[in-house]
C-alpha cells in the first residue's frame, strides 16, 4: 500500500525570528483573484478616506512679533533657524524645534522690507524703509555686547526687496532701481533701470546663478543678467505682479504671484506667453515660495489663505486657512521639503505641514512599504467619482466660498458675452484669445 | 580726436585704419560682434576719404578759435606764400601753438597720394592693401550716423538676452530627464549607496579595537597588503622573477595557440552552417567509416582502447535507446502525421525516420564478440530472414509472464497488450514460425482466457464510471436498464429517478454507443478471439468519452459525439491494424493511416543476436534459436517504442482503480442531494431572464379613431396590426453559448455611483485606462518586489536633509556624458568607414 506524507522544509514557513512577518506561501495566479480590482477599490477608498482624517496641516503658531510679519528668511544651512522681519522693524530668530524666538534686534525704523541669509550661513542682510542695507551676525550678541549690524549702506532711495547670490558675496537690492552690491563696496556694482521707477521684489536664479529677475510697478517683470551692462527683457502684464520666484530645480523657469488673484508661470526664453496659469486665490497674491524639490510652490494671498500648486497644474491641491490668520503677506516651504511657513499681518508666524495627511517623523520600513502603497492606489484610482469627491473635498471659510461663487459665475458670464460677440460679428474679427495669452499685454526687448 | 587722427594718419597709415574702426565700433555694437575682415574693409574705404570734412566738421563744433586760426592758415596757404612758423611756447604771445614741438611742415596739407607714394617704396606693405588705397582715393562716402541711445541699448539688450537664453537651454535635457524620471532621490547630491573600494574606505581608517589592531598586525606580519591590496610582496616578487625574454615567448605561444584555436573555430563554425543535408550525410558517413577502419586497426593493435571504443559505441547506443530521438514523436513528426494522409514524401519520411531508429539502436557486431559468440554468429548466417521476423513477434509477448498466472493485474494488462499485437500477424504469419512456438500455444490459450475477464471487467468499470457520470442522462440508461442488469443492481439506489424526466441536455453520443453496448453483453460467454481484437480498442475509447465528458461538461457532449464514431469507423474498416504496445489510442482515421505504415517497419529491421546476454544453457547450439526466443530480449522489452501521436487526452489504466473511491464519494453526494434538482432549476431560471429581455411588442391601438368606438366594438385587425410596433431584436445574448451561465446585461446603478463615466485625462482609449485599473499593485496579487518596484514614490526626500537648489555640477555630469556618448558614437561611425 502507497503512503502519501506531506513532508514540507520547515525553513519554508518557519520565520528566523519572532519579529519577521509570518511567511504566507501565496499563489498569485490571476485566475484564483477574480476579486483584485474591487478590492483594491475598496482599498483606495478607505485610503482617501483615512487621508482626508489624518489631514490636520497645522502645527503652530509663533506668535511674538508687535506688528504684522512683513518678511521670512529661511537659514540656508540650519534648518530649524528662521529669521522674520516686522512692519515696525524689528527682526526675530526663530528656534523652529523649539518653537521659541531665541533672538530679537530692532534692524531698522519703518519696514523691515526684506530679509536674506548670507549663502555661507554666517550672517544675514536686512533693508528697510529707513534707506539702509545692514548685514548682521547670525549668532546673537555675547553679554553685554551690543546688537550692533556688522556693515551698514546707506542707500540714496529706500530698498524694497533684497536677495544673495548663491555662490559669490554679491546680492542685489531693488527700490527705484535694480542694484548689484559686492559686499565688500559701499556702492553698488551694477545699477539697472529701465524706464520704471519702482521695483517690489528681485529674485537671483538659483541655478543659472547670475540671472536676475524683478518686479515693477508698471506691471513689469524684468529680467537682468548680472554680468550685463543692460537688462535682458520684460514682459508686461495686464495686473501688476507682487513677487516673483524662480523655480530651484528647473534653470528657466520662473512664477509670478500677481495682483489679478492668479499665479504665472513663464518660460524666462519665451515671455509672450506664460506656460501654466495658476488660478483658485480669489484675492491679489502676495508672496510665493517654490519647494526646494521644484515639484510644487505655495502662494500666500490676501483672500487670507495659503495654497499649494503643482507647479504645472492649473488649481492649487490644497488651500490651507485659519479662522485667525489674516492677510498672509510672506510665505517659505522649508529645505527640507517638510513645512511651510508663512507670517501674516495679524503678527504671527504659522508652522504648516506641507503635506496635510503625513505623519511626521521617522517611518518603520513596513510604515512606509504601506504608505507608497496607499498613495499609488489613491493615483490609480484618483478618477472614480467617490474618490475623487472624497480626495478633492476641502472647507473653505464662508466668505472666500462665495466670493470663489461669484467669481465663477463672474467668469462664465464674461465668457459667455464674449462668445456672443463672436457669434454676431464678422467670422475672424473677434478671435479666441486663451486665457494664456490673455494677460500678457506685450514683451518689450 | 579728429586732430590726432589726422596726425596718425601722417606717419602710419595701416595704423590709422584700425583707429577708424575703433571708432566705429564705439558707435555700433552690430559691429563690435560680426569682425569679419571684408565687411571690416567696406567700412574703411568711406572713412578715409572723408578724413578732411570730418575733421573740418569736428573743428566747426569745437573752439572757435582753432577753426578761426585754421581758416587763416589756409588762407594764408592759398595765397602760396609761406607765413613765417609759430615759435616755440616760450613766453607770452598771441599767437602761440597748442603743442610745444614744432614739425617740420606743420601746416602743410597732406594729400593720400604722398602716403600712398612712400608706400610704394617700403616693401613691407601687402599688395593687397596698397590696391585697397588706392581704391580709397576715388570713393567718396560718407560715414553713416551713430544710433540713438535707445536703439543701442535696445540692440544691447537684445544680444545679452540670446545669450543668456542659450546659456539656459542647456539646462534642458536635465530638466527633461529629471521631469521624465520614475523616481526622484532629493537631495541629488547625494553620495552613492553601496559597496566602495576598499582602498577608499582603508585610507581614512583605523585600528581601534584590539580585534582590528590584532588583525592588523597580522597581516603585517605575513607581509599582507593592507592600504593597496592588490599584490602580497610574494606575488609581486614572483612577478618580477619571469624575465623578458620569458614572458615574450610564453606570450608568442599563447598567441600561436589563441590564433589557431580561432582558426579552428572559424572553420567548423563555418561548416556548422552549412545548411545542406546532403552535405553532412557524407560527412556523418565518411566519419563513421573512418571511425570503423580505425577500430578494425585498433581491435588489432591495442583491444583495450577498442573495448572502450566499444563501449562507448554502446553506451551511445543505449543513450538513442532512452531518447525520443527517431521515435516519431516530435514537432516535425506530428506535422508529418498531419500530411502523411495526403502525401507519399511525408509518410517515407517518417519511414526513414524510424530507419534511423532502428540503425542506431542496432547492436555493432565487432570481432571482439565474435569470439564468444562464433558459433552464433555462424548459425545467423545461414538462418533466413523470417527467422528474424518470427523471433521478433514472438519476443512482443512479455517472456517473463509466460505461463505464469500469479501476476499482478497491472502487469497482465501490459502483456495482454502486447499478446494482443501478436496474435493479429500471428494467424497470417509464417509456418516456420509456428513449429517453433509449439510450446507456447497452449500458454497462450490460458493468456486468450485471461484477457478476456480482463477486458471483461475493464469495460464493466468504464461503463459504471460512464453511467455514474452521466446523471443527466435519464434516456439511455432506461434503455439500457434490462440489457444490462447487473450494472443496474450495483447502481440501483443511487440512480435519482428525476433524472428521467430530463430531456435536453442528453447527448447523441450515448445513443451510438447502444448498439454495441449490448452486442457485448451478449457475447460474453462466447468469447473469439477476432472479436475480441474489435472489442479492445473500444473500451479504452469509451474510458476516455467518459473521462472527456467529466472534463467538458455537460455543454459539449453534442459536439464530441461525432468522435467514437470515427474511432469504431477505423476499427472497423482496419481490423487488420497491428496495434502497438503500450496504451495506445486509435482515434482518427490518419491514426490508422499511419500505424499502417509503422507496421512493415519492424519486418524490414533484421533484429540483432544478443551479443551480451549469456543465459544457462546446456546445449547453446541446438537451442539458440528458441533460447533466443525464450531469453529476454532487452530490445522488446525496455525499448521505448516508436509510437504515434498521443493525443492530450490520456485515460490511463491506473485510474480504473480510483474510479471506485470516486464512485463512492459521487454515490454519497448523489445520495445527499437526492432531492433537488439545482440544473433543472438553473435552466429554468436562465429561461426565464431570457424571456424577460427579449422585447416586447408594443400595441399602439386606441378604439374610435378612424372607426366606430363604443362598447362591445374592437378596432380592426388592420389597424391593430397597423399600430402594433414590433421592436428590433436586441442583440444576442452574451450567454447564448454558454450553458451554465446567466450573464446580467442590465446597468446596475448603484454600481454606476462608483463607476467612472468619462475617460479621464491622459489617457486615449477606454482599453488604456481599464488596462491601468485592471493590473492589481498590493501585495495581495503580487511578489514582493514588483510590489515594491510598483509603489516607489514619484519624489524621495529624507528627513532633516536641506535640499539644495541644482547646481551647476549636474550639467557638468550631464555633458560629460552626452561628451562619452558622442565620442562613443564618433568612433563606432569611423569604425564603419
Amino acid at each position: 500500500m502507497k503512503v502519501k506524507v506531506l513532508s514540507r522544509n520547515p525553513d519554508d514557513y518557519v520565520r528566523e525570528t519572532k519579529l519577521d512577518i509570518q511567511r504566507v506561501p501565496r499563489n498569485y495566479d490571476p485566475s484564483l483573484h477574480p476579486f483584485e480590482v474591487s478590492r483594491e477599490y475598496t482599498r483606495a477608498l478607505n485610503a482617501t478616506k483615512l487621508e482626508r482624517v489624518f489631514a490636520k496641516p497645522f502645527l503652530a503658531s509663533l506668535d511674538g512679533h508687535r506688528d504684522g510679519v512683513n518678511c521670512l528668511a529661511k537659514h540656508t544651512t540650519n534648518l530649524s533657524t528662521l529669521f522674520s522681519g516686522s512692519c515696525d522693524g524689528e527682526v526675530k530668530v526663530w528656534n523652529l524645534t523649539k518653537r521659541e524666538c531665541v533672538r530679537t534686534l530692532q534692524a531698522h525704523e519703518g519696514f523691515v522690507r526684506g530679509m536674506v541669509v548670507r549663502y555661507c550661513g554666517t550672517s544675514f542682510f536686512t533693508v528697510g524703509d529707513d534707506k539702509t542695507i545692514k548685514q548682521w551676525k547670525i549668532e546673537a550678541p555675547a553679554y553685554g555686547e551690543e546688537e550692533e549690524p556688522l556693515n551698514t549702506i546707506l542707500g540714496k532711495t529706500v530698498f524694497t526687496g533684497l536677495d544673495h547670490h548663491r555662490k559669490e558675496g554679491v546680492f542685489a537690492t531693488c527700490g527705484q532701481q535694480v542694484d548689484v552690491w559686492d559686499e565688500q563696496r559701499s556702492s553698488p556694482i551694477r545699477s539697472f533701470t529701465w524706464g520704471v521707477d519702482s521695483f517690489s521684489a528681485v529674485r537671483f536664479n538659483p541655478v543659472e546663478t547670475e540671472l536676475l529677475a524683478s518686479c515693477a510697478s508698471d506691471r513689469s517683470i524684468v529680467l537682468y543678467d548680472m554680468r550685463e551692462p543692460a537688462p535682458l527683457k520684460k514682459v508686461i502684464m495686464t495686473m501688476r505682479s507682487n513677487t516673483v520666484c524662480w523655480n530651484p530645480m528647473e534653470a528657466y523657469y520662473f512664477t509670478c504671484s500677481n495682483e489679478d488673484y492668479n499665479l504665472y508661470t513663464y518660460d524666462m526664453r519665451y515671455l509672450d506667453k506664460p506656460i501654466t496659469v495658476h488660478m483658485d486665490h480669489v484675492s491679489a497674491v502676495l508672496d510665493l515660495d517654490y519647494s526646494p524639490t521644484g515639484k510644487e510652490f505655495v502662494s500666500a494671498s490676501f483672500d487670507k489663505t495659503i495654497r499649494i500648486f503643482p507647479k504645472d497644474g492649473g488649481h492649487s491641491r490644497e488651500v490651507y486657512h485659519t479662522k485667525r490668520m489674516q492677510h498672509v503677506i510672506c510665505i517659505k516651504w522649508s529645505a527640507d521639503n517638510k513645512y511651510i511657513l508663512s507670517g501674516s499681518d495679524e503678527m504671527n508666524i504659522r508652522l504648516w505641514k506641507a503635506n496635510a495627511a503625513e505623519k511626521l517623523g521617522v517611518l518603520a520600513p513596513r510604515e512606509r512599504q504601506a504608505a507608497n502603497y496607499s498613495q499609488k492606489l489613491k493615483e490609480k484610482y484618483q478618477h472614480h467619482p467617490q474618490i475623487k469627491r472624497i480626495a478633492n473635498h476641502r472647507h473653505l471659510p464662508k466668505i472666500i466660498y462665495h466670493q470663489t461663487r461669484e467669481q465663477r459665475v463672474m467668469k462664465e458670464a464674461r465668457r459667455k458675452k464674449e462668445r456672443n460677440v463672436r457669434k454676431h460679428s464678422r467670422p475672424g474679427t473677434v478671435p479666441v484669445v486663451s486665457e494664456k495669452e490673455k494677460h500678457v499685454v506685450t514683451v518689450v526687448k | 580726436m579728429a586732430k590726432v587722427s589726422k596726425k596718425k594718419v601722417s606717419r602710419k597709415s595701416v595704423r590709422k585704419s584700425s583707429t577708424v574702426t575703433e571708432k566705429i565700433a564705439e558707435v555700433k555694437p552690430d559691429v563690435v560682434y560680426d569682425d569679419g575682415d571684408d565687411e571690416f574693409l567696406s567700412k574703411e574705404d568711406g572713412n578715409i576719404s572723408s578724413e578732411e570734412e570730418e575733421e573740418e566738421e569736428d573743428g566747426k563744433d569745437g573752439k572757435d578759435e582753432r577753426k578761426r586760426q585754421k581758416l587763416l592758415e589756409a588762407i594764408s596757404a592759398l595765397g602760396g606764400k609761406r607765413q613765417k612758423k609759430l615759435g616755440e611756447r616760450s613766453e607770452a604771445a598771441v599767437l602761440m601753438s597748442e603743442f610745444t614741438v614744432n614739425a617740420e611742415g606743420e601746416g602743410d596739407k597732406i594729400d593720400l597720394s604722398d602716403l600712398i607714394g612712400s608706400m610704394e617704396k617700403t616693401s613691407a606693405v601687402p599688395a593687397k592693401t596698397k590696391k585697397q588705397l588706392k581704391n580709397l582715393q576715388h570713393t567718396n562716402k560718407t560715414i553713416e550716423c551713430p544710433l540713438s541711445k535707445q536703439e543701442s541699448e535696445r540692440i544691447q539688450r537684445d544680444v545679452a538676452f540670446r545669450k543668456a537664453s542659450t546659456e539656459v537651454t542647456r539646462w534642458k535635457d536635465i530638466i527633461k530627464q529629471n521631469q521624465r524620471a520614475e523616481q526622484l532621490v532629493f537631495p541629488l547630491d547625494k553620495e552613492p549607496t553601496g559597496p566602495r573600494p576598499m582602498e577608499r574606505m582603508v585610507t581614512g581608517w583605523k585600528a581601534q579595537t584590539p580585534l582590528e589592531q590584532e588583525i592588523f598586525a597580522l597581516l603585517s606580519a605575513n607581509k599582507q597588503p593592507i592600504n593597496d591590496p592588490i599584490l602580497t610582496p610574494a606575488e609581486e616578487a614572483s612577478m618580477r622573477a619571469m624575465s623578458l625574454e620569458e614572458a615574450k615567448i610564453r606570450r608568442a605561444e599563447l598567441q600561436k595557440a589563441r590564433a589557431l584555436q580561432s582558426y579552428y573555430e572559424a572553420k567548423t563554425r563555418r561548416e556548422r552552417k552549412i545548411k545542406s543535408k546532403k552535405y553532412h550525410k557524407v560527412q556523418n558517413k565518411a566519419k563513421r567509416k573512418e571511425f570503423l577502419k580505425k577500430f578494425e586497426e585498433m581491435v588489432k593493435t591495442d583491444p583495450a582502447a577498442a573495448l572502450e571504443e566499444l563501449s562507448k559505441i554502446e553506451l551511445a547506443r543505449m543513450q538513442e535507446r532512452m531518447s525520443l530521438k527517431h521515435q516519431n514523436s516530435g514537432k516535425w513528426a506530428k506535422s508529418k502525421v498531419i500530411m502523411a494522409k495526403y502525401d507519399e514524401g511525408a509518410r517515407k519520411a517518417m519511414q526513414q525516420q524510424l530507419e534511423v531508429n532502428k540503425e542506431l539502436t542496432q547492436k555493432l557486431v565487432t570481432s571482439l564478440n565474435k569470439e564468444e559468440e562464433e558459433e552464433e554468429a555462424v548459425d545467423e548466417e545461414v538462418l533466413p530472414d523470417f527467422v528474424n521476423d518470427a523471433e521478433q513477434r514472438l519476443d512482443s509477448s512479455n517472456p517473463w509472464m509466460r505461463g505464469k498466472l500469479s501476476e499482478d493485474p497491472a502487469e497482465k494488462e501490459l502483456s495482454e497488450n502486447m499478446d494482443l499485437i501478436t496474435e493479429g500477424p500471428g494467424a497470417v504469419g509464417n509456418p516456420a514460425e509456428e513449429e517453433e512456438d509449439e510450446e507456447e500455444v497452449v500458454e497462450t490459450e490460458e493468456e486468450t482466457l485471461l484477457r478476456e475477464f480482463d477486458s471483461r471487467r475493464k469495460w464493466r468499470q468504464a461503463h459504471e464510471e460512464m453511467e455514474e457520470k452521466e446523471p443527466q442522462v435519464p434516456e439511455q440508461e432506461e434503455e439500457e436498464g434490462p440489457q444490462v442488469p447487473e450494472q443496474e443492481e450495483e447502481e440501483g439506489p443511487q440512480v435519482p429517478e428525476q433524472e428521467e424526466e430530463e430531456g435536453p441536455q442528453a447527448p447523441e453520443q450515448e445513443e451510438e454507443e447502444e448498439p454495441q453496448v449490448p452486442e457485448q453483453e451478449e457475447e460474453e460467454e462466447p468469447q473469439v478471439p477476432e472479436q475480441e481484437e474489435e472489442e479492445e480498442p473500444q473500451v479504452p475509447e469509451q474510458e476516455e468519452e467518459e473521462l472527456s465528458a467529466i472534463g467538458e461538461g455537460i455543454a459539449d457532449s453534442s459536439g464530441e459525439a461525432e468522435m467514437p464514431e470515427g474511432a469504431a469507423d477505423s476499427c472497423h474498416t482496419n481490423p487488420s491494424a497491428q496495434l502497438e504496445e503500450g496504451l495506445l489510442r486509435i482515434r482518427t482515421l490518419e491514426d490508422m493511416e499511419l500505424l499502417s505504415q509503422q507496421e512493415p517497419a519492424p519486418d524490414e529491421a533484421p533484429a540483432e543476436p544478443p551479443a551480451t546476454d549469456k543465459p544457462p544453457s546446456v546445449t547453446p547450439q541446438a537451442d539458440k534459436t528458441r533460447k533466443r526466443k525464450r531469453g529476454i530480449e532487452l530490445k522488446e522489452v525496455l525499448t521505448k517504442e516508436t509510437k504515434v501521436i498521443k493525443v492530450p487526452l490520456a485515460p490511463t489504466i491506473e485510474d480504473t482503480e480510483d474510479t471506485e473511491d470516486k464512485l463512492d464519494q459521487r454515490g454519497l453526494i448523489k445520495e445527499a442531494f437526492a432531492g433537488d434538482d439545482v440544473v433543472s432549476d438553473f435552466l429554468k431560471d436562465k429561461r426565464k431572464q431570457e424571456d424577460a429581455a427579449k422585447p416586447q411588442v408594443v400595441d399602439l391601438t386606441l378604439p374610435g379613431w378612424g372607426e366606430w368606438g363604443g362598447t362591445n366594438l374592437k378596432p380592426s385587425r388592420n389597424k391593430r396590426r397597423r399600430f402594433r410596433i414590433k421592436t428590433a431584436p436586441p442583440p444576442p445574448r452574451r450567454d447564448q453559448c454558454l450553458p451554465s451561465i446567466i450573464v446580467s446585461e442590465k446597468r446596475n446603478s448603484s454600481i454606476s455611483l462608483h463607476q467612472v463615466n468619462s475617460l479621464p485625462f491622459p489617457f486615449q482609449n477606454h482599453a488604456q485606462f481599464e488596462s491601468t485599473i485592471r493590473a492589481p499593485l498590493g501585495r495581495t496579487w503580487n511578489t514582493e518586489q514588483t510590489v515594491r518596484k510598483i509603489s516607489k514614490p514619484k519624489v524621495v526626500t529624507q528627513l532633516g536633509a536641506i535640499i539644495e537648489p541644482m547646481s551647476r555640477e549636474e550639467l557638468m555630469k550631464d555633458k560629460k556624458q552626452v561628451s562619452t556618448g558622442s565620442t562613443s558614437h564618433v568612433d563606432s561611425w569611423k569604425r564603419k568607414r
